[in-house]
């Protein structure tokens, strides 16, 4: 086994997903395959190539810091499940 | 937020035995790293073009891409990095030609997107130092790394009710995290350090170096072990404290308590802890935070960032004078004792000021003196620091040389001082508007001698029968009849002499 139920349980509530029982089993099952196949690529000799980070390697563009126009304040907060003052109002997290 | 990387080590060693602490070297040995966030001075954000600029009304500067929305794509503030390495090349790291972001995921209301952009494996600068002043001598300190990253959304906890709000004008203002080597012993040695890494920052111009407001931020990892013992003890980290002075208060609550539990022979746990200044203690976070596992991954939306050597090299030759350079050149080219130079380089302003004065009236330890006293004393009650003080270098250099001609001593300077402090004015103009020349005239300050002496028969008599102190207490009185114009030398002498003859 590549992955345990405890581990799969662990990323999920990290994730902030509520798995069922048979989610829980059924999706450590297929990470297990997944994963399995995975280590396919450790067959590969790849001593002496670089790490890539990502799939094209050319340079970033980089923006100038120039200021531009914001959002109106009632745009930015149309999608907000509840508002109070201007801001998102939120469940409280401390205390 | 804190973060899992680069951490003090200490699996494995676990609690140090107190009775292994060997009492002849004296117990525990504090070891202690700052991880310091400082917000860069950028017009615009890390990521958008949303401005950064303090005080708007909430979420008045948040856009698509600093709000978190689907479909986004993150664009790299040149500024931001150039900023960044200008602190990297400041404090001798290494700067890396190809660095990566990362996604550091996790979740809390104030960071829509579930993730913050950071950097992890591969991050900007690495391996650089940082020369301490301190009593007595210096210290190098070293740094483990410097990463760029953006700033979180500001969470508004005065509501009444089991709510929080939530401004994003924060959201992806650009940070560098600043991560020292576990080389610090003590809270004066983290203030230092502290006091260095912002006097950096605010002479490099990349951030305004204000803890109060949060554009400088400071959470410290802390842990004990018996002195002589190479391994590390169990670290907590303590968070949220807002000022220099917090610090070190923080770190010496730390300190002492983590020594009570270790010789009370139990162990530490490690933790994150908040300071809590008003009440002076730290508070543990244990069982409000979830376990540090922010699962990093190289972030898909950004390319790595790849640097020009040549491009490197012209920042570093943009640095402006630095100030460990600074205090370095005040001690040799103006002969001021470390002290001085220590306190005339704190900002880049005040060393400005100085400088000036020394152009226009060339005795540096006279200037340094003055800079030192009264310069400093009258400012900590003004809020707008030394660019706005209202005694220009020329009006102080020429109240320096009217001392030096004579005009007024060092007694009437004081008061001339306060006057240009308090009008602004010329002090010649304020010498002759308040008739404050010094006397120097025989003829004047004869008869105000002649008037403490009769006045104080007893005294007389106990100066003539030995009691040479007392030599002091006519001076004073006779500088007190004349308003202080008397020229105190000439007093001393007129003194001397009446005394003598009788």
């Amino acid at each position: 086994m590549k992955i345990t139920r405890a581990e799969v349980e662990h990323v999920a509530t990290l994730a902030r997903l509520a798995l069922t029982e048979a989610e829980a089993e059924a999706f450590t099952a297929q990470l297990d395959q997944i994963l399995t196949y995975m280590e396919k690529l450790n067959e590969l000799d790849t001593r002496g190539i670089e790490p890539t980070a990502h799939a094209v390697t050319i340079a970033p563009v980089l923006r100038e810091d120039e200021v531009r126009p914001s959002l109106p304040p009632a745009a930015a907060l149309s999608n907000a499940p509840a508002r109070e003052a201007e801001c998102f109002k939120v469940p409280r997290v401390i205390e | 937020m804190s973060r899992a990387k680069g951490e003090v080590s200490n699996a494995g060693t676990g609690a140090p035995d107190p009775r292994a602490a060997p009492g002849a070297t004296g117990g525990y040995e504090a070891v202690i790293g700052l991880e310091v966030h400082a917000q860069l001075l950028t017009r615009s954000k890390i990521f958008c073009g949303c401005s950064t600029a303090f005080g708007a009304p909430p979420n008045s500067h948040a856009c698509p891409v600093c709000l978190g929305m689907p479909g986004v794509l993150p664009v790299l503030n040149r500024r931001a990095v150039e900023y960044a390495v200008k602190v990297a090349l400041a404090t001798h790291c290494t700067v890396a030609l190809s660095s990566i972001f990362a996604r550091k995921n996790y979740f809390y209301p104030d960071l829509p997107k579930g993730y913050q952009i950071s950097q992890y494996e591969l991050p900007l600068a690495t391996n650089g130092y940082l020369d301490i002043p301190l009593d007595g001598g210096g210290k190098r300190v070293g740094l483990q790394r410097i990463h760029l990253e953006e700033d979180a959304g500001k969470l508004l906890h005065e509501t009444p009710g089991p709510y929080s709000l939530v401004d994003f004008n924060r959201s992806g203002v650009p940070l560098i995290e600043i991560v020292s080597q576990p080389d610090l012993r003590t809270p004066e040695e983290a203030g230092a350090y502290l006091r260095e890494l912002r006097s950096i920052l605010v002479y490099l111009e990349v951030c305004d170096g204000n803890m109060e407001e949060g554009s400088l931020r400071c959470d410290a990892n802390v842990s004990l072990r018996p002195r002589g013992q190479a391994a590390f003890g169990v670290r907590s980290e303590v968070k949220n404290m807002n000022s220099f002075r917090n610090v070190e208060r923080a770190l010496e609550y730390e300190i002492a308590r983590q020594e009570k539990v270790l010789r009370q022979g139990g162990t530490i746990v490690q933790e994150t802890r908040l300071w809590d200044a008003a009440r002076g203690v730290s508070v543990s976070m244990r069982g409000k935070e979830e376990a540090h596992d922010y699962r990093y991954f190289p972030e898909p939306d950004l390319l790595p960032l790849v640097l020009e050597q040549a491009w490197v090299d012209q920042v570093r030759a943009s640095l402006p004078e630095l100030p460990a350079e600074k205090r370095a050149r005040f001690v040799g080219e103006y002969g001021l004792p470390p002290y001085d130079a220590q306190v005339l380089t704190s900002s880049k302003a005040l060393a400005n000021y100085f400088e000036e004065c020394v152009r226009l009236y060339p005795k540096p330890k006279v200037v340094s003196n003055w800079v030192m006293g009264d310069v400093l004393r009258e400012l900590k009650g003004d809020e707008r620091g030394i660019e706005a003080a209202p005694v220009t270098p020329e009006h102080l250099a020429r109240m320096l040389r009217l001392m030096d001609s004579g005009t007024i001593s060092g007694k009437l300077a004081k008061t001339v001082f306060e006057e240009m402090w308090r009008s602004g004015d010329d002090p010649e103009e304020i010498v002759k508007r308040q008739g404050l020349v010094q006397v120097s005239d025989e003829g004047a300050i004869g008869p105000a001698v002649e008037a403490v002496l009769q006045a104080h028969p007893g005294e007389v008599e106990a100066y003539r029968g030995g009691n040479d102190k007392l030599l002091g207490f006519f001076v004073g009185q006779v500088m007190k009849a004349t308003q202080g114009k008397a020229n105190p030398q000439l007093v001393n002498e007129i003194l001397l002499r009446k005394l003598r003859g009788g």
